[in-house]
């Protein structure tokens, strides 16, 4: 069976940016084909240069992304995806404004020929807080937040340092586990949402890149303890937004490693890839001190035979 | 010009005050040309008497302003429900009372399959009627272990399997951890499967695909025979994706010089912007046809109380259950009403919970302060746990209401006890209030939810019995003759249709519903049990017996 299709699932309420994002990540895929399965078609401004074909329920993107509409069936749209080809290298899913995000996921984990890569949940700098007070929405936007590995605090632009440092701690505190990444019109480093990208030089001009934020390999030589390894990629005193990467257990098996904020999963990989485990994080806070987490993980290698 | 044809009846209930009763009545080109005595019609001239329906009751064709055309597809498969319940070609199911009992007619129907890889479908499941014993792959798999198959419950949310179908759906794993999908002890799913989304990857396998909220041409046909059984000559298909096959298909079936009903579709709100929306809406109004009403919108605010996915106010649901969910933001619905009032195409909208109700309330009102539409006749539709504060401002506001009569038989008990609990279980529905507040009312069957029959969805109105024999909401009730409004001109009313339809008088369609007793004497205890000889549509006549 070939590797599941990586998903991100991208949420937030109404007005958060999600369409402007997607349509950044489409025109900066950079090579990745990306699918894209959004709610309904009419908010989707896709530069009219980058449309090669459009149809009722899909739309065709130069460099072999794909859009399609799911409207309420995003189960029978992901079973159109599974069988799609050529296969997309990643699939987002913009959801509504008003779906709770960890049940989008617990759908997707029913289906084969998928892994979910994560919930990206934006956020408003300006009305977000707001919103969370709203006489009806209030607990499905709080919901949607808690159910956050990354929150994108969109349009900050909007807001002055002080008003944006509050709304940074109040989400941090709807949220203790989420990493939170701040961006304007919907321009936040690929790698910070899609695990497809982490690893390749993504190509995107320094204008998109979050100032904060840094990218890092770890090398690993020798066996580590792989579970206890990506749970403390995972644990938020180390500041990482996410990791991948390759390592050998304890017992000589390869493994795959993938953190998005506090969620880890680990699966075996084939004995061919090169141990070594791509950080990224928030600049200046703990990268370094990642070196000497994992050396102290490390186990020298025991030569065989 | 056409014949005047004078047809003479028992009794003609017209529902129309200025003359309530009537013994003849002229049709001309399918319309009606007069009604009174023979006297006071012979003065348009010739004509032929047609006395066949002289020992008959007419009444106008009854309207259901809230049903669906799938149910005429779904009588394809094996009916499994608790109550008896007649098929398309007037054969009445028993009732299937034990998980045995659907066994037996499962193998009944599997004996007659020739294909051994086909699937076997059932529907109409409701496991609440036999103690709540839910039905597992195990019992479905006594049936058959090699053959797919799938049991749609009642609510449509809920699908019951057995393993093999479990197995194409590539659910039969150990490690599913999702709240839609019991495991037994084994680790395994026990085949219910809550939700769309747990339904839709094994539903493909066992006969309810994904397009099955579409009626085919059969369907369409089969469920006009439906209508002819329950004397019902107007019907909304109230939630249709109205893709173009879909359009096209409804055309040339509605059309059909045989075709007995005139169907109303409602776009679904949902997947497409507002703008989009209302735009194709336009455009498909352009094409409506006098059978096929094309050119009105219906929203969804939230979801089922039964289902907790309902959005309730304080103090919330009697069990504990979290808050129900938003299918809309409110946001969306502003935009939606704001340009379906600017471009004159009525909206209905779905609530079950109050929440959802009062965010409806604070929607549509800003909206019609910015579009004063005198008369809109939004409609809200279900509107279950609605109070008289809520009907107040519906009146004010100029809404209608479409209240789901029959869901206080089907489920009045698991209100009660369970989800909304005595006070709110006892208010639910509450069409006396509605009346009392001027709020103009029809009532419901959300057929196949509950079985289409207008007669049924009034004796369910007056009597508020529940299904295990209990009144419940004695304040709520409504008179005979109230109820038999709500469901001719009332609900002709709330599709902006009352000046063609919903009353025998001058001018309107000819659409009688031919009934063998006399609903207004009958009393209110029996009026489910008025016998339907069949209807008169456009002027055409169709008897149930000879569909
Ligand atoms: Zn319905």
């Amino acid at each position: 069976m070939s590797t599941p299709i990586p998903v991100t699932v991208i949420g937030g309420y109404l007005g958060s940016g999600k369409t402007t994002m997607v349509n950044h990540l489409l025109r900066n895929a950079n090579g990745l084909r990306l699918a894209v399965l959004v709610n309904e078609f009419g908010e989707l401004p896709i530069d009219e240069g980058l449309i090669e074909a459009q149809d009722d329920d899909i739309i065709s993107i130069a460099g072999g992304c794909v859009c399609c509409s799911f409207g309420s069936d995003l189960t029978g749209a992901l079973m159109d995806m599974a069988v799609l080809h050529p296969r997309p290298d990643h699939l987002l899913i913009e959801s509504s404004g008003v779906a709770i995000p960890s049940a989008i996921v617990g759908s997707l984990s029913l289906l084969d020929g998928f892994r979910t890569d994560g919930i990206v949940i934006l956020a408003d700098a300006e009305t977000i807080q707001a919103s969370a007070n709203h006489k009806y929405m209030s607990d499905t936007v709080l919901r949607q937040i808690a159910d956050a590995n990354i929150v994108v605090l969109n349009k900050t632009d909007l807001v002055n340092e002080e008003r944006l440092g509050a709304t940074f701690e109040w989400l941090a505190n709807q949220n203790p586990d989420v990493r939170i990444v701040k961006a304007y019109y919907g321009k936040v480093m690929p790698d910070v949402v899609l695990d497809s990208f982490l690893g390749k030089a993504s190509g995107v001009g320094p204008s998109h890149h979050t100032a904060d934020i840094d990218v890092m390999t770890l090398d690993i030589e020798g066996r580590v303890d792989v579970e206890n390894l990506a749970r403390a990629l995972a644990d938020s005193e180390n500041g990482l937004i996410r990791a991948k990467g390759f390592v050998t257990s304890l017992c000589g098996q390869k493994m795959l490693i993938q953190v998005v904020g506090s969620r880890w999963e680990t699966s075996n990989a084939s004995d061919s890839m090169k141990d070594g485990i791509v950080c990224l994080g928030f600049k200046g806070e703990v990268l370094q001190g990642l070196k000497m987490l994992v050396n102290s993980m490390t186990v020298e290698t025991v030569p065989q035979g | 010009m056409s014949e005047t044809i004078i047809y003479s009846a028992q009794k003609i209930i017209t529902m129309n005050p200025s003359r309530p009763n009537a013994t003849h009545v002229a049709v001309q080109g399918g319309r009606i040309l007069a009604v009174g005595d023979l006297t006071e019609l012979e003065t348009w001239g010739p004509y032929r008497l047609d006395e066949s329906f002289a020992d008959k009751i007419l009444m106008p064709g009854l309207v259901e302003g809230h049903a669906h055309t799938m149910e005429g597809t779904l009588w394809r498969n094996v009916y499994c429900g608790f109550f008896d319940r007649a098929d398309p070609d007037g054969k009445t199911w028993d009732g299937v009372k034990t998980i045995q009992a659907i066994q037996d007619r499962l193998i009944e129907a599997e004996a007659k399959l020739t294909d051994p890889d086909a699937p076997l479908s059932g529907w109409s499941l409701d496991p609440i009627y036999m103690d709540n014993k839910r039905v597992t792959r195990a019992d479905l798999d006594k049936v058959s272990s090699t053959r797919p198959i799938g049991i749609l419950h009642a609510s449509g949310h809920i699908l019951n399997v057995n393993t093999k179908a479990l197995e194409l759906g590539g659910l039969l794993k150990p490690g599913i951890n999702h709240e839609g999908i019991p495991l037994g002890t084994d680790g395994l799913p026990t085949g219910e499967l809550f939700g769309p989304d747990t339904m839709t990857p094994v539903g493909v396998h066992v006969g309810f695909n994904r397009s099955m909220t579409d009626s085919d041409e059969q369907g369409l046909r089969d469920f006009a025979k439906l209508c002819v059984r329950t004397g019902v000559t107007t019907i909304t298909d109230l939630a249709a994706r109205l893709e173009p096959d879909g359009v096209e298909s409804m055309l040339k079936v509605t059309n059909e010089e045989t075709y007995p009903a005139r169907v109303v579709p409602l776009q679904i709100f949902m997947g497409a912007t507002a703008k989009e929306t209302v735009d194709k809406v336009i455009g498909l109004k352009a094409r409506a046809t006098d059978r096929l009403r094309l050119g009105r919108i219906k929203a969804v605010a939230d979801g089922s109380i039964q289902g907790f996915s309902a959005r309730v106010r304080w103090p919330g649901y009697h069990n504990g259950a979290p808050n129900g969910l938003w299918y809309t933001a409110p946001e969306q619905l502003a935009e939606l009403y704001r340009l379906a009032l600017a471009a004159d195409v009525q909206v209905h909208t779905h609530t079950n919970g109050d929440e959802a109700t009062e965010m409806v309330l604070d929607t549509l009102g800003p909206a019609l302060k910015d579009v004063p539409s005198p008369d809109h006749r939004f409609t809200l539709q279900h509107c279950q746990l609605a109070d008289a504060a809520q009907f107040r401002r519906m009146d004010k506001l100029g809404m209608c209401v479409n209240l789901f009569a029959n869901h206080h038989f089907y489920w009045g008990d698991e209100h009660y006890r369970l989800t909304v609990g005595p006070e709110r279980a006892t208010r639910m529905n509450a069409c006396r209030t509605a009346l009392d507040t001027g709020v103009p009312l029809a009532i419901h069957s959300d057929a196949p939810v509950t079985p289409l029959g207008p007669l049924f969805t009034a004796w369910s109105a007056v009597n508020r019995l529940t299904a295990s024999g209990r009144t419940q909401g004695e304040h709520e009730k409504i008179e005979v003759s109230e109820a038999l409004r709500a469901i001719t001109i009332g609900a002709a009313y709330t599709l902006h249709m009352d000046d063609e339809i919903g009353s025998i008088e001058v001018g309107k369609k000819a659409d009688f519903a031919v009934l063998e007793d006399d609903p207004t004497e009958i009393g209110g205890a029996n009026l489910k049990d008025v016998r339907v000889w069949g209807t008169v549509q456009g002027g055409r006549i169709f008897a149930a017996a000879d569909l």
